[in-house]
């Protein structure tokens, strides 16, 4: 029994970091598609493309090893939470779905009308893959309800003020990572651009950060007993704090104008403390308050059989993605491709 | 508004899930065979330096890259469609089917993922060796892929290494049994080869169009339809045989769905009929119209000429597949299987003949047989899903028992999207893969940027190089 419970945090675990690494990579994929409205010409949204288009593809399939993983290591979990979101993951799908061809049927439009409907595409598909995204998130820890094996509540549970928060605050934050992305990635007139509009999210975002922490201890008071009793406010305070931290760091560079890779890597830390006070309130569920980690786990030789190809695939996929990455390194400028 | 079209919530979960896997499953049908097919004519580049070769790479990989991105975000949507529509499923058959899927994505889906950008744009960034290398992992990435879903699939037909846990779970006790399922190896065998031979025939459609443009001189065009006809001629007949291994693995199986392919509603004492045609009349429980030969469905199955068989009159009416929709999906699939078998044996006649690129009737009927394999696929892949009903996990968890518990209304409305959505969006990508498909291949810039400029935009290629008339070679 020991090792079985270790082995369903362990997944828990690297469910997490799966969730992570597709939120900040596809988050600064997603963020670009957020951000296109604000550069209407047409070289600017063809460098700021093509500075993703070699690596999106594997962004994405983090998502996939989300899912797949949840169905895998919690299928309980994964048939309880799909029904209670059913409208926002079908419009999360179909988002996904304009934003993925738009990479590809961009550059094949052959007239005018066709070119504007694929930006369009991307645009609305960024969006919409975001805040639906965000959307989930709100209602995951507004707590689903359940009723014996299955999702028990009703279909519009996910619609709530809180659940519109959190949307619309991933839809900002992934602006966020799409312009610290592109204000490492390229120069000139279009760096300075993004860089205002980096600001300009990283203050919306901070702002939406302190909303979605204000109301969160007040939908549990589960949530409120982890942040505010005493002692484990010690614990958890440093999270806070460090958000905090980070904050000035990242203001300092966007306005300093030094590091160009800086505000990218800051923001890379402020998404891992927001996941990490994520953790915080959940723990040990993995959906709050009714479904605990274990009541959702799959059998041990499930996940052990799993465990086995993971521990060494996940770190072998780390090291080819970072191998891609880096040859498609560098600053791009305007007109410019990869040759 | 009424979105259940009076259906009831099961029937639309598995007319949106079929919906959703079929247009998916025609992307990866294509393009593991393609990316195959890349791999080989850019490893016979390198190897004889041959500019067709290069050629036909660069052509097909504008292509790949188009049917690669559509395959990619239809197949997202299957990975959520177990939970949103088979909730209870994914419940019960997770901890056996999730860690395969898990071992897709892992060992699949990532590894692809991570080359393509490597494969689409690097070649010049990372030299030859390294861009064979990168082509080569996403072509067995693709075929990575294929092997984990088929396992996963074959074992819903052939449920094997588990015990029912007390929740009702199906509870892994054996994963090499489950994994190597009865019917895997045979399903695997049959729809790789399916893969392949789609492919080949496309290629050979878009070869065989160019040369009845009369484009019988260009390079590309000749060593693509030749490629094709040689696939035709060899794999097709091998198709067959692995075809009829798998009919003979079903019906050791799940003999009601071969009751059901075959249109067998009557038991027989003495010598199988082979029934040809005839229209399935399920409510009279017969064949009507029956056009069939005596005695010869019996050596079909392995058995003798005065074999006797129990047909679906044995079986209760509840459990019975819906036949009609079996029996001409599989006479569809098998159909065209012969008929690729006929262009094979067309094209080495002509070959012999020294006619195989002037034979205007042959590049008619290649071209009007390019698009036949996905069809066969779509056929085969009905033939067997349908065949399982009222099963989800043959013999264990009924469909109408792991469908999740939705309203009809929301699944209704959702599959009006994702049809609106999906005609609209795969319809604007197929033109534009005819569009690519359209325009010869011109001769490879082999990394030399000749004119100012860039050379690419973004994309696979330059924009301008897709319009007709600009930009192009010479022709030779």
């Amino acid at each position: 029994m020991e090792i079985s419970f270790d082995l369903t945090v362990a997944w828990a675990l690297l469910l997490a970091f799966a969730v992570y690494v597709y939120v900040v990579l596809d988050g600064f994929d997603l963020g670009i598609g957020i951000l296109y409205p604000f550069f209407p010409r047409k070289e600017d949204r063809d460098l700021m493309m093509n500075t993703v288009a070699p690596v999106w593809d594997g962004n994405e399939t983090w998502l996939i090893l989300g899912g797949g993983g949840l169905f895998a290591a919690f299928p309980l979990a994964y048939a309880i939470i799909m029904p209670a979101v059913y409208p926002l993951i079908i419009a999360m799908l179909l988002g996904l779905i304009f934003r993925g061809v738009a990479f590809e049927f961009r550059w094949r439009a052959g007239n005018k009308f066709s070119k504007r409907f694929w930006d369009a595409a991307f645009i609305g598909g960024s969006t919409v893959a975001a805040l639906t995204q965000g959307m989930i998130l709100g209602t995951l820890l507004q707590g689903i309800e359940v009723d014996g094996r299955a999702y028990g509540g009703g279909w519009w549970d996910w619609l709530t003020p809180f659940t519109l928060l959190t949307g619309v605050a991933v839809v900002c934050g992934y602006a966020l990572l799409g312009a610290t992305w592109l204000n490492w990635r390229v120069d000139g007139e279009l760096q300075h651009k993004v860089r205002v509009l980096a600001r300009v999210f990283g203050f919306a975002t901070m702002g939406f950060i302190g909303a979605v922490s204000l109301a969160t201890p007040f939908l549990e008071p589960a949530y409120f007993e982890r942040w505010f009793s005493w002692p484990q406010i010690l614990e958890v305070s440093p999270i806070p704090i460090l958000v905090v931290g980070l904050t000035l760091w990242l203001a300092k560079e966007l306005f300093d104008e030094r590091n160009d890779w800086a505000p990218f890597f800051i923001t890379l830390g402020l998404f891992g403390l927001c996941f990490l006070g994520l953790g915080v309130c959940m723990w040990p569920y993995v959906i709050p308050t009714s479904v605990t980690l274990w009541d959702a786990a799959s059998p041990y030789s499930s996940q052990l059989f799993m465990f086995v190809g993971a521990i060494v695939l996940v770190p072998l996929i780390l090291v080819y993605t970072a191998y891609a990455y880096w040859v498609f390194r560098g600053k791009l400028k305007v007109g410019d491709g990869y040759h | 508004m009424d979105f259940s079209f009076g259906l009831d919530a099961t029937l639309l979960a598995r007319i949106q899930f079929g919906f959703t896997v079929a247009f998916h499953f025609i992307f990866p049908a294509f393009s593991i065979g393609l990316a195959s097919y890349l791999a080989v004519v850019n490893g016979m580049y390198l190897w004889t330096r041959n500019e067709a070769y290069l050629r036909l790479f660069k052509y097909w990989l504008k292509i790949f890259a188009i049917s690669f991105a559509m395959g990619v975000v239809s197949g997202i949507v299957m990975s959520y469609q177990f939970g949103t529509n088979w909730s209870v499923f994914s419940d019960l058959a997770g901890p056996v089917v999730g860690p395969l899927m898990a071992y897709e994505v892992l060992t699949a889906f990532f590894l692809e993922a991570g080359f393509l950008g490597i494969m689409l744009f690097g070649r010049d960034k990372v030299g030859d060796k390294l861009h064979m290398f990168a082509t080569l992992m996403v072509a067995v990435g693709t075929a990575i892929s294929a092997t984990w879903i088929l396992s996963v699939n074959s074992w819903m037909h052939t449920p094997a290494g588990f015990t029912m846990g007390e929740n009702g779970q199906f509870l892994p006790e054996n994963w090499w049994e489950i994994v190597f399922n009865p019917s895997f190896p045979y399903r695997l065998a049959h729809t790789l080869t399916a893969a392949y031979l789609t492919t080949a025939f496309i290629v050979g459609g878009v070869g065989a169009y160019h040369l009845l443009r009369g484009r019988t001189d260009n390079a590309g065009v000749r060593t693509m339809f030749s490629m094709a006809m040689w696939m035709a001629a060899i794999v097709a007949p091998l198709q067959i045989v692995a075809g009829h291994e798998q009919g003979l693995n079903t019906y050791e199986h799940q003999p009601v769905k071969v009751l059901a392919m075959e249109g067998h509603f009557e038991s027989h004492e003495d010598g199988i009929p082979l029934i040809l045609f005839g229209i399935p009349n399920q409510e009279e429980q017969r064949i009507d119209y029956q056009i069939s030969i005596p005695r010869l469905g019996g050596p079909m199955l392995e058995k003798g000429l005065d074999a006797s068989m129990d047909g679906l009159d044995t079986v209760p009416r509840e459990m019975q597949p819906p036949v009609g929709i079996v029996f001409w999906s599989f006479r569809i699939m098998v159909g065209i299987g012969f008929l690729m078998v006929g262009i094979g044996l067309w094209s080495l006649w002509a070959r012999w003949r020294g006619n195989l690129f002037y034979d205007r009737m042959l590049h008619r009927a290649a071209l009007v047989m390019g698009p036949s394999g996905l069809v066969a696929v779509i056929a085969g892949w009905i033939t067997t899903e349908v065949g399982r009903q009222p099963y989800v996990v043959y013999g264990e968890l009924l469909t109408a028992d792991a469908v999740s518990p939705l309203g009809a209304q929301a699944v209704g409305a959702s599959l009006i999207a994702f049809v609106l959505i999906y005609f609209a969006i795969f319809g604007a990508g197929v033109i534009y893969l005819l569009k690519l498909m359209g325009n010869p291949p011109e001769r490879g810039q082999r990394g030399v940027r000749t004119e100012p400029g860039p050379i690419r935009t973004g994309g696979i290629t330059p924009a301008d190089l897709t319009g007709p008339g600009k930009n192009q070679q010479p022709a030779e």
